[in-house]
């Protein structure tokens, strides 16, 4: 996790196998570019296919005999605008905001706390504290969420956006503190001492040194608990009932299709705008994501 | 004069508390426990707690909005002789074996060509991860709409661009077909990460060794036969472990694409549970069924983790 996270996580590989390898320019595209185009091209193909279903007009969406249906002809927002002005979206990117940025807070101040005494404090008994939390993430919402249902409605959170705050960071909570741990431990303990000779306190420690020190770390495990956040599907499914308090996943896949008739013009246009925020946040950060997700698994 | 020395006095006294309250935040038990108290607290009242309440849960007729009473094991017993509880079994364990064997081929393949020495390649695994990272009811949308009976556009290409049928695909029709679409879809969701991670695998091993080995004169099977694959296998069983966990309790993609229909031929035990429990109201039989799948998940998950991790003292490594 240390060096992958630290380093950027690119490998010695432009040398690598270069140095005695026969692999020839029209071998290589048959055995390594083609069925990389390939896999890209599969990959990609249902976000192309929701971008250009978004923008269709309903005349071409039904109509494959006189418009190719892999492009869009002339193109409309009609769908955006139906989504917006007719729907309850907006209102559910709202809560979904909320909710993810929340419970994302909420987990890192837990988690790095957690994180934080398991790795630096050295009290007795501190890794099997770990393991406990590593072996919470094992534990799937699949198993959770009826008994959890039990207890939101007992509670009187039934239907509101708390319950989903305060279940989330089950999962997030092991999640970031594993990758925490890992951070911390790559920050040298040197400074730490240095720093309780010159009579600072712990908690001034941690607050003054050794997270600042972390910040990368606190991103890649900020923008984990968001997507994360914004994914979750079945505690929110469970959990609320009325239009206006959904997240997105959940309104779309419950609001929008009545009845027979499916929307597909509107559910694609949800489906690609409930997307972008956690890809745009991809986009930023793609270089932390990549590192922590293999860090994490390499730890 | 007074007032200074009521000044002083109280500055002492304030000072006092304060370094006794810093002393107490540098008590190691008390700064220990006080650190570990939000994380500790919210995976005992939100984890541990509900798993307990939902084993108990499972042995009685609890419906949603009113309490319940011991039953012993007759949801158990009503469950052993439901068809479509068994249906749901079977098709847990058949989608989790399929799934995860497509996603490990896929995911293996799709790593050793990014391992290779190709330009944008950031980019290129950047692109990669796209599917893992979007919401994955939002992308089940867009399979549900790939999978339409009548606007399917993988029918059109086959029926009307390639002419290789003549009518449209049944996707999700019948059962079987059903069953297929959904793996195929679980499997396109589930190749980025595996291939991501193996990525990160493959890039540990030294150069080095296949150097060696191509001066010894191996073929690149015997190469990836006997460096790549003891070399990648501490990872892998990590992966597989995830993999098979996350599989086998997978809900969205089903919930999503066809709720378990036609005719409840496609359930999975976690869309079961759900539908007995949340709409159905009866918490106890949800509960049964979610409590039915631990021991599966206990048993795939020490198979997966210690079935490969086996290997790591094998090539004479610690065991740590």
């Amino acid at each position: 996790m240390t060096d992958a996270a630290l380093s950027t996580p690119e490998p010695p590989a432009p040398e690598r196998l270069g140095v005695i390898s026969w692999e020839s320019g029209p071998r290589k595209l048959v055995t390594v570019y083609l069925p990389l185009a390939c896999f890209v091209i599969v990959l990609l193909f249902p976000f192309y296919w929701m971008a250009i279903t978004t923008f269709k007009p309903n005349n071409e969406l039904y109509n494959y005999k006189d418009f190719n249906p892999l492009f869009v002809h002339s193109p409309t927002l009609a769908n955006v605008k139906k989504l917006f002005f007719e729907t309850d979206y907006p209102q559910w990117l709202w809560t979904t905001m909320l909710i993810a940025i929340a419970a994302t807070a909420l987990s890192i101040f837990a988690s790095v706390l957690a994180a934080y005494a398991i790795q630096r404090l050295r009290f007795r008994g501190a890794n099997w504290v770990g393991l406990a939390i590593y072996l919470a993430y094992l534990v799937p919402p699949s198993i959770l969420f009826i008994p959890l249902a039990a207890m939101v409605v007992k509670l009187g959170l039934f239907d509101s956006p708390l319950a989903l705050i305060l279940t989330y960071p089950t999962f997030l909570v092991p999640f970031c503190t594993w990758l925490l741990i890992g951070y911390f431990k790559s920050i040298p303990y040197e400074l730490e001492e240095c720093a309780l000779i010159d009579g600072a306190s712990r908690l001034q420690i941690l607050r003054k040194i050794t997270l600042p020190l972390a910040v990368p770390g606190l991103i890649s495990a900020g923008i984990f608990a968001f997507t994360l956040s914004w994914n979750e599907f079945i505690y929110a499914l469970t959990f609320i009932s009325s239009s206006e308090v959904k997240t997105v996943p959940v309104g779309i896949v419950t609001e929008l299709v009545e009845g027979d008739v499916y929307h597909w013009g509107a559910l694609m246009a949800g489906a690609l705008l409930g997307s972008l925020p956690v890809a745009v946040i991809y986009s930023f950060f793609v270089e932390y994501y990549v590192s922590s997700l293999t860090g994490a698994v390499k730890e | 004069m007074a007032d200074i020395a009521q000044k002083w006095g109280g500055t002492r006294e304030a000072s006092l508390a304060q370094t006794s309250l810093a002393r107490l935040f540098d008590w190691k038990p008390f700064l220990v426990f006080l650190c570990l108290l939000p994380a500790i607290g919210l995976l005992v009242v939100f984890l541990t707690y509900p798993l307990g309440l939902g084993l108990w849960l499972a042995f009685t007729d609890t419906k949603i909005g009113r309490g319940g009473a011991f039953i012993g094991l007759d949801n158990f017993v009503s469950l052993w002789h439901d068809p479509i509880f068994w249906t749901a079994v079977g098709n847990t364990i058949f989608y989790t074996a399929t799934a995860t064997v497509g996603k490990f081929a896929l995911g293996l393949w799709l790593a050793l060509l990014l391992n290779h020495n190709i330009p944008f390649k950031s980019l290129i695994r950047a692109i990669v991860l796209v599917p893992w990272i979007v919401p994955t009811v939002l992308s089940a949308v867009a399979f549900w709409w790939i999978y339409d009976p009548q606007f399917s556009i993988i029918s059109y290409i086959l029926k009307d661009v390639m002419h290789l049928r003549s009518t449209n695909i049944d996707f999700l029709g019948t059962p079987w077909a059903a069953r297929l679409s959904l793996i195929a879809a679980n499997i396109w969701r589930g190749i980025p990460f595996v291939a991501i991670s193996l990525l990160a695998g493959l890039q540990t091993i030294s150069p080095s060794l296949y150097e060696a080995a191509m001066l010894d004169g191996a073929t690149p099977w015997q190469r990836f036969r006997h460096i790549t694959a003891p070399m990648l296998m501490p990872v892998l069983s990590v992966v597989l472990t995830f993999s098979v966990l996350f599989t086998f309790t997978d809900f969205q993609l089903v919930y999503a694409i066809t709720r378990g229909g036609p005719i409840n031929s496609t359930h999975l035990m976690a869309t079961l549970a759900f539908q007995r429990g949340i709409p159905g109201g009866q918490l106890g039989e949800g509960a049964a069924i979610a409590v039915s799948m631990i021991p599966f998940l206990i048993a795939a998950t020490l198979f997966s983790y210690f079935g490969l991790a086996r290997r790591k003292w094998q090539q004479g490594e610690t065991n740590d």
